[in-house]
């Protein structure tokens, strides 16, 4: 193999599994150690600064990071990093003071901003402090989008998706809220120099199954349903509910049902639970709240009298794979009748844009979708760009950040008459945490802790307020024990050829045996012949140049490396040395113009 | 301060037949030197160990004084350990060992301890043919004192300061070769290929074992002049590989006949060895000394499985003493009254 090339910034960003996992590149070990530092605000802002909105999604995330954490690899489970992102946003004081001011003399450039949900508030919180003049239109009276609407108050209550909404609507935004956009064209009329479009994936599907339309009374539409519930539209639903579908909406749908009238009520998948789409946690706080998960049933109508519902009927599916992957459903034959009062479909979303003339230079490709570029997300009609769910289907919110952060670089250099292609490679430091004998300048100690598990409020307590949040966060004594389980990835185990005596002492004191001298070989031949072989290919391997001695090469597999420091610790040349990596994505408006990465040692 | 070996270890490292793992034979964390020799010497016990699936409590390690008789607190923690006074490890592990023969002995000496204060205590041991394992770690000078020439430094090489060694060296294989010794062999800490099965076959030779292994002193002796540094070891070692196969393990695969000699131990594990030359007969001791010598003049250093004597008497066999280790007798066998005495006393008169 050839020697690893460290200057590359995405090598080491691959060792940090969580930040390279996350869409947004949040530093997350960097403020896992401010949180265990009690530097809360520092925490927040480092999140802030990455991700727009840490007290939302240190509740609400999809948790990318999570499973991607090499905490897993060693041990059960990963680091709590969702929660304790929470914790910097609970425990920060006032932040009004840190984050950005928009200038007094605006740069005369107009920018409409279509739906004001994550991605629409991103791009406006990139653009507003360069001096555009933001204009944000949504149908709802008040910002937030589907955080608002779909997001139950129990997971996410309004003051914390208010203050971080706010944070940004408070940068001279001019907001146009309860005005539902019913045509681009006369948006790109009143002389906008460019609009973003983050309207979200707004239809729920239905489900066309016999008897749908005579009970149209008692079934509703997952996301419509949990909009109405939020904006107190609706308050009550029957004792015996169905919800149809596995997915993270589905357990919101039953969760909010269990709060507001409904006794029994069941979740009813088609396929197995283990591919059901709901994150592993929402399915346990769902069956925490007696709500039975059936899987393998598949709608075969829903039944009623007189177009009174009395339930549905289901056909019983055994679940197959053909050889290709492809997944077959197969009636054993077998029908399930489930009585039911009300039922809620919250079987998946698509995009809708009936409100895009397709005379306007926009084109549409497959499922009716308009044709994004996936790095700029620009669409063929130059001064109009896309994000979020909007832009390529439904994702989530930090993978709807990421795209207002891209979006917001392209429409920065569009309107400033560059090329959208001209990116800015991220912004990298590598330094070392030395201080001196058996002193690194991080917590190097691996904690041998499992995870913590998140309080709850009582299950009574819960169910009978609908707006109380049921997830209480750690308190600062657990949230250090916590964050103490962070294994700092992002200090990376740095390896000099040219100091290295060829003593094996990083061998032999490598906890988790990662380190080898070996005779260099293709990848897959060295892969296997590592004292422990390196199986996940995901997983890089740090080869070093040839060394003078031996001309044998150091691989070390990065899988399962602890980043204990010992290595370097036992080192008696400093060939390896503890250097802090970090790495951020690169802002729109950033001024320092250089063609390649950049990239300080020290 | 954080200085701890952390309690996670790689999730696919392997269980001996015992069902245990490395770990279980690892000790407290090293506080010798960074990138001292003696270090992997320790991490090749522990593997050696490990893979002959000994059990820890049948293991005791004994030493003297010196930075390599500090080692056994760093392997082995779940066995009997006696840090003993200055060079005179030999004669307690004469006397444990005399005691309970049913343990494994592992002696860890560094060229001070055996080649100076020592050597009185070292002579003996080996021509008593105590059943044990002796490991030397090797590294020319006096780590501890601040690197003082020691005994074994050879005529000519400089320390640290560029003084000039003066004196002629010991060298410990050759001597115990010539002394009576029944397994002589000499590595390198920094090749544990050649290491590690050299250890796993001393521990399995019934009788003396001596493994002098060069260790380098990374903060005293590691200079480029030194014949006891990583460098002058990797240009000057001929190496003889060296491969463990244990009993009850087939041996499948086959050499080049020319250089490779296999030799049976007693418990029917087989050493089988890459030589140098074929004329070399490691069963020979003039044989040995021969190889040994030529090229030492050529200003190289032969490592590997140096000499072996199959079939020995160890001590218990000379003495003729009892089978069974004394602390699994009774006072009655132990202590059998003055009757005993008084037919042994007559015996003498």
């Amino acid at each position: 193999m050839k020697a690893t090339d460290t200057k590359d910034p995405e090598y080491f960003h691959k060792v940090v599994d969580c930040q390279y996992a996350c869409p947004a590149h949040t530093p997350v070990p960097e403020y896992i150690r401010l949180i265990a530092a009690g530097r809360y605000t520092d925490a927040y802002m480092v999140n802030w600064e990455s991700n727009v909105f840490p007290g939302i999604l240190g509740r609400t995330c999809d948790r990318p990071c999570e499973p991607a954490c090499r905490r897993g690899r060693i041990e059960e489970e990963a680091v709590a990093i969702c929660r304790l992102k929470r914790v910097a946003a609970d425990n920060k004081d006032d932040v009004k003071h840190l984050l950005p001011t928009v200038p007094a003399e605006g740069n005369g450039k107009r920018v409409a901003l279509i739906g004001a949900g994550p991605a629409s508030l991103t791009v406006a919180r990139d653009l507003a402090p360069l001096g555009y003049q933001i204009d944000l239109y949504d149908d709802q009276p008040v910002g937030g989008g589907f955080m608002r609407s779909q997001i139950p108050a129990f997971r996410l209550p309004p003051e914390v998706l208010n203050e971080e909404v706010d944070f940004i609507l408070d940068m001279g935004i001019r907001q146009h809220f309860q005005s539902y956009v019913s045509s681009l064209k006369s948006v790109l009329q009143q002389g906008y120099n460019a609009v973003f479009i983050g309207t979200g994936a707004p239809r729920g599907s239905d489900l066309d199954i016999p008897g749908r339309a005579e009970c149209d009374a008692s079934i509703h539409v997952g996301i419509d349903w949990l909009a109405s519930v939020a904006f107190d539209h609706i308050e009550k639903i029957g004792k015996r509910v169905l919800v149809l579908g596995g997915g993270n909406t589905a357990m919101d749908c039953c969760r909010t049902a269990r709060r507001v009238g409904g006794e029994n009520v069941k979740v009813v998948v088609r396929s197995e639970f283990s591919r059901m789409k709901a994150s592993a946690w929402e399915i346990e706080d769902a069956a925490a709240e007696d709500i039975p998960i059936i899987n393998n049933h598949v709608p075969k109508e829903f039944v009623h009298e007189d177009g009174v519902l009395k339930g549905m009927r289901f056909t019983v599916v055994d679940v197959v794979y053909d050889a290709d992957g492809n997944r077959e459903l197969i009636p054993t034959g077998e029908e399930v009748f489930f009585e039911a009062d009300d039922v809620i479909i919250a079987i998946g979303q698509d995009n809708a844009f009936p409100w895009i003339e397709r005379n306007i230079g926009i084109e549409f490709g497959k499922w009716d979708m308009p044709l994004v570029d996936k790095t700029t997300f620009q669409s063929t009609l130059k001064k109009v760009f896309f994000g979020g769910d909007a832009a390529f289907g439904p994702e989530n919110i930090i993978t709807a950040v990421a795209h207002g952060h891209q979006a917001a670089i392209s429409i920065d250099l569009f309107l400033k008459g560059e090329r959208v292609e001209n990116r800015l490679a991220p912004g990298v430091t590598l330094v070392s945490q030395k201080m001196g004998v058996h002193e690194w300048s991080y917590d190097s100690e691996v904690s041998n802790d499992d995870r913590y598990p998140v309080p709850h409020v009582s299950k009574e307590k819960a169910l009978r307020d609908r707006k109380l949040e049921v997830e209480l966060g750690f308190d600062i004594e657990v949230a250090y024990q916590e964050a103490e389980r962070c294994l700092n990835c992002d200090v990376q185990t740095v390896f000099t050829t040219s100091k290295c005596i060829e003593c094996d002492a990083c061998v032999d004191i490598c906890p988790t045996d990662c380190i080898n001298f070996i005779t260099n070989d293709a990848e897959p031949a060295l892969r296997q012949s590592l004292r422990r072989p390196a199986k996940r290919q995901d997983q890089d391997l740090y080869v070093s140049k040839t060394l003078p001695q031996t001309k044998r090469v150091m691989v070390k597999d990065e899988d399962v490396c602890l980043h204990c420091g010992l290595c370097a610790e036992r080192c008696p040349t400093g060939a390896w040395d503890m250097q802090r990596f970090f790495y951020s994505v690169t802002k729109a408006g950033s001024s320092c113009k250089q063609s390649s990465p950049s990239m300080t040692s020290s | 301060m954080t200085f701890v070996k952390p309690a996670f270890r790689h999730p696919d490292a392997p269980l001996n037949e015992l069902g245990r793992s490395r770990q279980d034979y690892e000790g407290g964390l090293s506080t010798l030197c960074a990138g001292c020799g003696h270090d992997s010497v320790s991490a090749a016990i522990i593997d050696a160990c490990f893979e002959l699936n000994i059990e820890p409590h049948k293991v005791a390690k004994l030493s003297g004084i010196g930075c390599s008789s500090k080692t056994p607190a760093y392997f082995l923690s779940g066995s009997h350990s006696f840090n003993s006074v200055h060079g005179r490890m030999p004669s307690v592990a004469t006397g444990a060992n005399l005691a309970n023969r049913d343990l494994i002995y592992i002696g860890i000496s560094g060229d001070g301890d055996t080649a100076s204060i020592g050597l009185g205590q070292f002579a003996h041991v080996v021509r008593r043919n105590l059943n044990m394992t002796y490991i030397v770690e090797n590294n020319g000078c006096y780590g501890l004192t601040k690197g003082q020439d020691s005994a074994t430094m050879d005529t000519g090489s400089p320390n640290k300061k560029g003084d000039i060694n003066m004196y002629s060296p010991i060298d410990l294989a050759r001597l115990a070769i010539e002394i009576g010794a029944t397994f002589v062999g000499r590595s390198f800490s920094g090749d544990k290929q050649q290491l590690i099965p050299l250890i796993k076959a001393a521990i399995s030779h019934r009788g003396f074992a001596l493994l002098d292994v060069v260790s380098p002193c990374v903060t005293f002796n590691n200079h480029s002049e030194s014949t006891k540094s990583y460098e002058y070891m990797r240009g000057a070692n001929t190496d003889m590989p060296v491969d463990f196969v244990p009993m009850r393990q087939e041996i499948t695969a086959t050499y080049d006949s020319g250089a490779t000699c296999e030799v049976c131990m007693h418990d029917g594990s087989v050493v089988r060895l890459y030589k140098q030359d074929n004329d070399y007969d490691i069963e020979d001791r003039q044989s040995a000394l021969e190889a040994t010598n030529h090229y030492a003049k050529e200003g190289k250093i032969l490592t590997g499985l140096l000499y072996i004597q199959r079939d020995s008497e160890e001590l218990h066999d000379v003495l003729g003493t009892a089978r069974r280790p004394l602390n699994s007798m009774t006072e009655q066998q132990l202590c059998p009254g003055p009757r005993f005495l008084d037919s042994i006393n007559a015996g003498l008169r």
